[in-house]
């Protein structure tokens, strides 16, 4: 292992390049390490975004060597090219500065596909007796593991050629919900997510799953959407 | 986005998507059967005279394709050039009455010149 790496990290805005940084090669050291050196010890300026360290929280998520991951928790070794990294900030999302991106479109956008649960019950009804055997139990656990950190979406070609797409997060999330049996939103979900900007603007190319760090296929969830809005457009329900 | 709307053409495109793999592939094996010794256009004719079915067969092969090179076509076209709104749509499905129009006439005058 040579004693140092070349680190090409992303400055600027939208406009911006790329400047150099030489840091000392390490073992067992992550991306999000390599960047919080550089930001601690060679240029204070850099701007970046992460929170638990631990693969948790999603926040840390990049574009490294042309493809996005959770930093946190991607080993430098396994990624470097000849000893060089090219850090990015995530693709498909306006950049504030530096690494950090603008995540709000991102978010609003499950909010557009009705990502919120809305309860059947109150607090003074009986518990909802779900059991883990479940069909629709086990295709919510499927999908439900999502921190949210954006890879998916950043990796997304459709999301790059239709800006209004929901996007791989936000319809793995109504996916979830529309398999959760204490909810009550479903009918209105299924209008929200049907259509040229939702599920049905997936090309099935997979990326999502490809690159979730989480190992979800949002692709699958997307695909039983699918089905589902055909189904409730037979019914007349959509 | 229309949720009724962008569902129908979904579920139409997957349905003549199931006619369209079957008679393709039904299709080419006829076309390389039937090449084995080379076959002229009046070999054509005169075998397909008088077997209805094979006209149903083709007549519902250009009806799947006239419905789902369309829908195909409007996603393209929205895609690649991010253009919104009815004119893709417009201008595919005058593609798809265009192939309807001249896949039926193919048929009807491939029938036709047996008579």
């Amino acid at each position: 292992m040579a004693d140092t790496l070349e680190v090409s990290v992303w400055r600027g805005g939208e406009k911006g390049e790329f400047k150099t940084y030489t840091v000392p090669a390490l073992e067992s050291q992550t991306v999000l390490d390599i960047v919080t050196y550089i930001q601690r010890r060679l240029d204070p300026s850099l701007s970046y975004r992460f929170a638990c360290r631990v693969g948790m929280c999603g926040s840390c998520a990049m574009t490294v060597n042309g493809k996005a991951r959770w930093t946190c928790r991607t080993h430098a070794s396994l990624v470097t090219d000849n000893g060089k990294l090219e850090i990015a900030p995530l693709s498909n999302l306006p950049v504030i500065k530096d690494l950090a991106t603008d995540m709000r479109e991102f978010f609003d956008k499950w909010a557009k596909a009705e990502g919120n649960f809305k309860p059947t019950k109150t607090r003074h009804d009986e518990f909802q007796t779900v059991k883990p055997s479940d069909k629709k139990r086990k295709q919510a656990t499927a999908a439900i593991e999502c921190i949210g950190c954006g890879v998916c979406y950043s990796s997304c070609d459709v999301v790059a050629w239709n800006k209004d797409y929901l996007g791989p997060a936000a319809l793995n999330r109504a996916w979830s919900l529309l398999n959760d049996v204490r909810d009550a939103g479903n009918d209105e979900r299924l209008r929200a997510i049907s259509g040229d900007a939702g599920c049905h603007a997936c090309h099935s190319t997979q990326m999502c799953q490809e690159r979730c760090p989480k190992y979800l296929s949002p692709t699958a969830s997307i695909a039983g959407l699918k089905r589902a809005a055909a189904s409730a457009l037979l019914k007349g329900k959509l | 986005m229309s949720a009724r709307a962008d569902t129908r053409r979904w579920l139409i495109q997957r349905a003549s998507a199931m006619v369209l793999a079957v008679s393709v592939i039904v299709h080419l094996g006829v076309i390389i059967m039937a090449t084995q010794n080379g076959v002229s256009a009046a070999e054509i004719v005169e075998r397909i005279q008088d077997n209805y079915a094979w006209m149903v067969f083709y007549i519902l092969f250009v009806v799947a394709s006239a419905l789902h090179a369309p829908i195909g076509l409007r996603t393209v076209i929205r895609e690649t050039t991010g253009m919104q709104g009815k004119f893709p749509g417009f201008i595919s499905s005058s593609i798809g009455v265009i192939l309807l129009i001249m896949g039926v006439q193919a048929v009807l005058r491939l029938y036709g010149l047996g008579a």
